[in-house]
């Protein structure tokens, strides 16, 4: 069975001859059969991801070697996949929870017209395809044409509504500020082949580990952790590249579930935790990861309190929790980072679809404000989006609890003031989330002259059913990383990914020992986290289930609501002097410095052209005339010159 | 005679030849003052393979006797070309009953 392995260029391939048979027959195909060729293929790739990871979990992993890609001098960089502990899992994430959101899609686009459908289905295999081989592949270079796959799979699902101008700005917006990010990792990859001359996983690390000592801190390594996080950012949006990813909300909800839950965003924590031995010897890096994220993670929560569309508190949730993982990764908690990607793909999925099951039962209504009461009318949704809320603000046993702590457990470890910020950032969290949940599902009805006097109804079967799987996850995901403290030897996620941390955490162990954390510090910080939790989710309830608050915000919760204005400063002082430039190259270079020229060029040659036409006068006289006047200036130059 | 002679005679009448060229407009006469010119050359062309004759021939029976040989193929070209212009000159009298030459620029348009 060990060859099961090999079959991992199937997993892939599945998605990408999806995309290839809804985008070619978008007008042949029915969208029944178009929901299942596309919902079908991502299960074919789950299956065979789940073999794999059977595989993979007694100790069998490989690279598979698939053709020659790139073969320059030295350099070789061939076209193969890595299945291991980390690409394993994360194959079951992307494939799994991606195929509950095709499958959801199905009922939530079905107003679309026929190959507007399909059009649909496979930018969505597209993107699966994308991420897949962003995590498959076993050197860097693989991983950036994944990386660079989602990025346009993600402007082509934002920019789905393609009439919408707005939406195609959004769109726009989350290309260029992916592409920003692109840039630092592009750079990372020529410093690596620079330093190193591979860019294949296995290679580069046993390299790195063989000289860690001496490549502790250097530049080099400091540099190129730094533009690997600078591709981080922009792809996970963080600081100061993160303003994309709640316009990214223009986009159909199922592709906001799949870009914040099982893709696209996580692609930062994924390579981070895959260069984790770059990272330990870079510690410099590690503080700005840890700083930026936590910054994020508080920044993004404090957003979250004042937003009233539904979809965008999630998106900054999103990006909050994102912060939190990349905290974990800052701290060298990267097993936790991995576990709360895992955890965070089942309540932000969960949360996402039931958000658009909301929207679904009120026709496109998007503000918290005109909802109030759907508990009454969508039970199954109102019970899943509960376990999600519930899940996501940390209180056990649900799976956020686990990693969540897992991380502020390590912050604590390394620096107390991360674990403050970051406990308020959790208690934030609870809050905004119980605060939309309280606002949307409970209290009285608010939205009747909006629907037209029809109560709002639950969605279909294939969109409550994938809720209430990943409702069950959500709650039970989180048992596979039960904290030492809590239960001895029951953290088998860290077993599991013990071989690809194995190196860095040798290293940390030997040079950089860190305070072990005894049990009822554990005991306390956990205590503490729950509790500022339990009180912010009280709060949030008796706050808002009674009266949502309606009125425009004011002072600083206005300031909170326009997301600290950070957007009309990134106008100011990029998009403004860039738009200013480029209307001074258009108005001044392009026309009257470049166009002069160019049609001056052209003028002085018609002028002289039409100039030298005179000479052909037709007057044979004139003729001769300029005959032997050649003649003779041909005997002045034998003469003259040749002498 | 000295050669001089000939190539001063050579080029008054080459020269002769191109003032008519450039000031006559009737074809005919334009006609005959390039013979005129071709004749400047062949005198040249017959003088200069005197000399050379004269020169070489102790050495060499067959001395500068290229330069006459050229002036039977001028004469030749000259012949077929003075066939060709003067049926051309036919021509234009017939269509247009002038050989004025400056007639001619209705060609350009």
């Amino acid at each position: 069975m060990k060859n099961v392995l090999q079959l991992v260029w199937l997993i892939p391939l599945l998605p990408l001859i999806g995309f290839l048979i809804n985008g070619l027959l978008r007008r042949q195909l029915s969208k029944a059969l178009t929901g299942i060729i596309g919902s079908g293929v991502i299960l074919g790739s789950f299956v065979i991801s789940l073999l794999i990871f059977l595989q993979v979990k007694q100790g069998n992993t490989a690279v598979v070697d698939l053709f020659d890609f790139i073969s320059v001098g030295k350099l070789s960089i061939p076209f193969s996949f890595q299945v291991d502990q980390l690409s394993s899992l994360f194959l079951l994430i992307i494939t799994g929870v991606g195929f509950l959101i095709h499958v959801y899609s199905a009922a939530y686009m079905h107003e679309e017209e026929g190959h507007h459908f399909a059009r649909y289905f496979s930018y969505l295999n597209l993107f699966v395809f994308s991420m897949l081989l962003l995590v498959l592949g076993s050197n860097y270079v693989i991983m950036f044409i994944g990386w660079e796959g989602v990025g346009l799979c993600s402007y082509l699902l934002i920019g789905y509504w393609f009439k919408n101008t707005d939406y195609n700005n959004a769109a726009k917006k989350a290309f260029v500020m992916n592409r920003i990010g692109d840039l630092g990792f592009l750079l990372a990859i020529f410093w690596i082949i620079n330093k190193f001359g591979t860019v294949a996983y296995g290679d580069l690390f046993e390299q790195v580990a063989a000289s860690a000592k001496t490549l502790d801190g250097t530049a080099a390594i400091v540099g190129i952790t730094l533009l690997l996080f600078v591709g981080a950012t922009g792809k996970s949006a963080q600081i100061p590249l993160y303003t994309w990813l709640p316009d990214a909300m223009a986009g159909p909800t199922p592709v906001s579930a799949l870009i914040h839950a099982a893709t696209m965003v996580t692609a930062g924590i994924y390579m981070i935790a895959r260069s984790n031995i770059l990272y330990t010897l870079a510690p410099f890096t590690q503080g700005i990861v840890a700083i930026i994220g936590l910054a994020t993670a508080l920044f993004a929560a404090t957003i979250a309190l004042k937003q009233n569309d539904i979809k965008k508190v999630l998106a900054y949730s999103t990006v909050s929790q994102l912060g939190y993982m990349f905290l974990g990764l800052g701290v060298g908690a990267y097993t936790g980072a991995v576990f709360h990607v895992m955890t965070h793909a089942f309540f932000k999925a969960l949360l996402f679809l039931g958000a658009g099951s909301v929207i679904h039962a009120m026709h496109h209504e998007q503000d918290i404000r005109k909802m109030g009461g759907l508990k009454k009318y969508l039970p199954i949704t109102h019970l899943t989006f509960l376990l999600g809320c519930i899940a996501i603000a940390g209180i056990p046993p649900f799976s956020g609890f686990f990693s969540k702590d897992e991380i502020l457990a390590a912050a604590y470890g390394a620096n107390k003031i991360y674990w403050i910020i970051g406990v308020i950032t959790a208690g934030m969290t609870a809050f905004y989330m119980f605060r939309l949940y309280a606002t949307t599902f409970l209290g009285k009805f608010r939205g009747e002259e909006h629907l037209h006097g029809h109560h709002p109804h639950e969605s279909p079967a294939a969109m409550t059913i994938p809720l209430i799987v990943l409702a069950i996850l959500s709650v039970i995901g989180g048992w596979v990383g039960i904290p030492e403290v809590l239960m001895p030897n029951a953290h088998s996620l860290e077993h599991f990914l013990d071989p690809i941390f194995a190196e860095s955490g040798k290293y940390v162990h030997e040079f950089r020992p860190a305070h072990h954390l005894d049990h009822t510090t554990e005991y306390g910080l956990m205590g503490a986290s729950v509790g500022i939790a339990v009180i912010a989710i009280f709060y949030a309830l008796a706050r808002f289930s009674k009266r949502p608050e309606l009125g425009e915000p004011a002072g600083f919760g206005k300031v909170l609501a326009n997301k600290w204005y950070v957007d009309e400063l990134y106008n100011a002082i990029i998009v403004k002097p860039l738009q200013w430039l480029a209307k001074l190259l258009n108005g001044f270079v392009e026309k009257d410095v470049l166009d002069w020229t160019v049609n001056g060029i052209g003028r002085i040659i018609n002028y002289s052209s039409r100039q030298v036409r005179l000479l052909q006068s037709g007057q044979v006289g004139s003729y001769v005339l300029l005959m032997v006047l050649g003649i003779l200036a041909f005997f002045v130059i034998q003469f003259f010159v040749k002498k | 005679m000295n050669i001089e002679y000939y190539i001063v005679l050579s080029i008054a009448l080459f020269c002769i030849g191109i003032a008519g060229v450039l000031t006559r407009r009737n074809a005919i006469i334009i006609f005959m003052c390039i013979e005129l010119m071709l004749n400047a050359v062949n005198l040249l062309l017959v003088a200069f393979s005197k000399m050379h004759h004269l020169k070489g021939v102790a050495t060499n029976p067959n001395a500068g006797i290229d330069g006459q040989l050229f002036v039977f193929f001028i004469m030749v070209v000259a012949a077929a070309e003075v066939s060709v212009g003067l049926a051309i000159i036919v021509m234009m009298y017939r269509n247009v009953h002038s050989v004025d030459v400056n007639f001619l620029n209705r060609l350009k348009h």
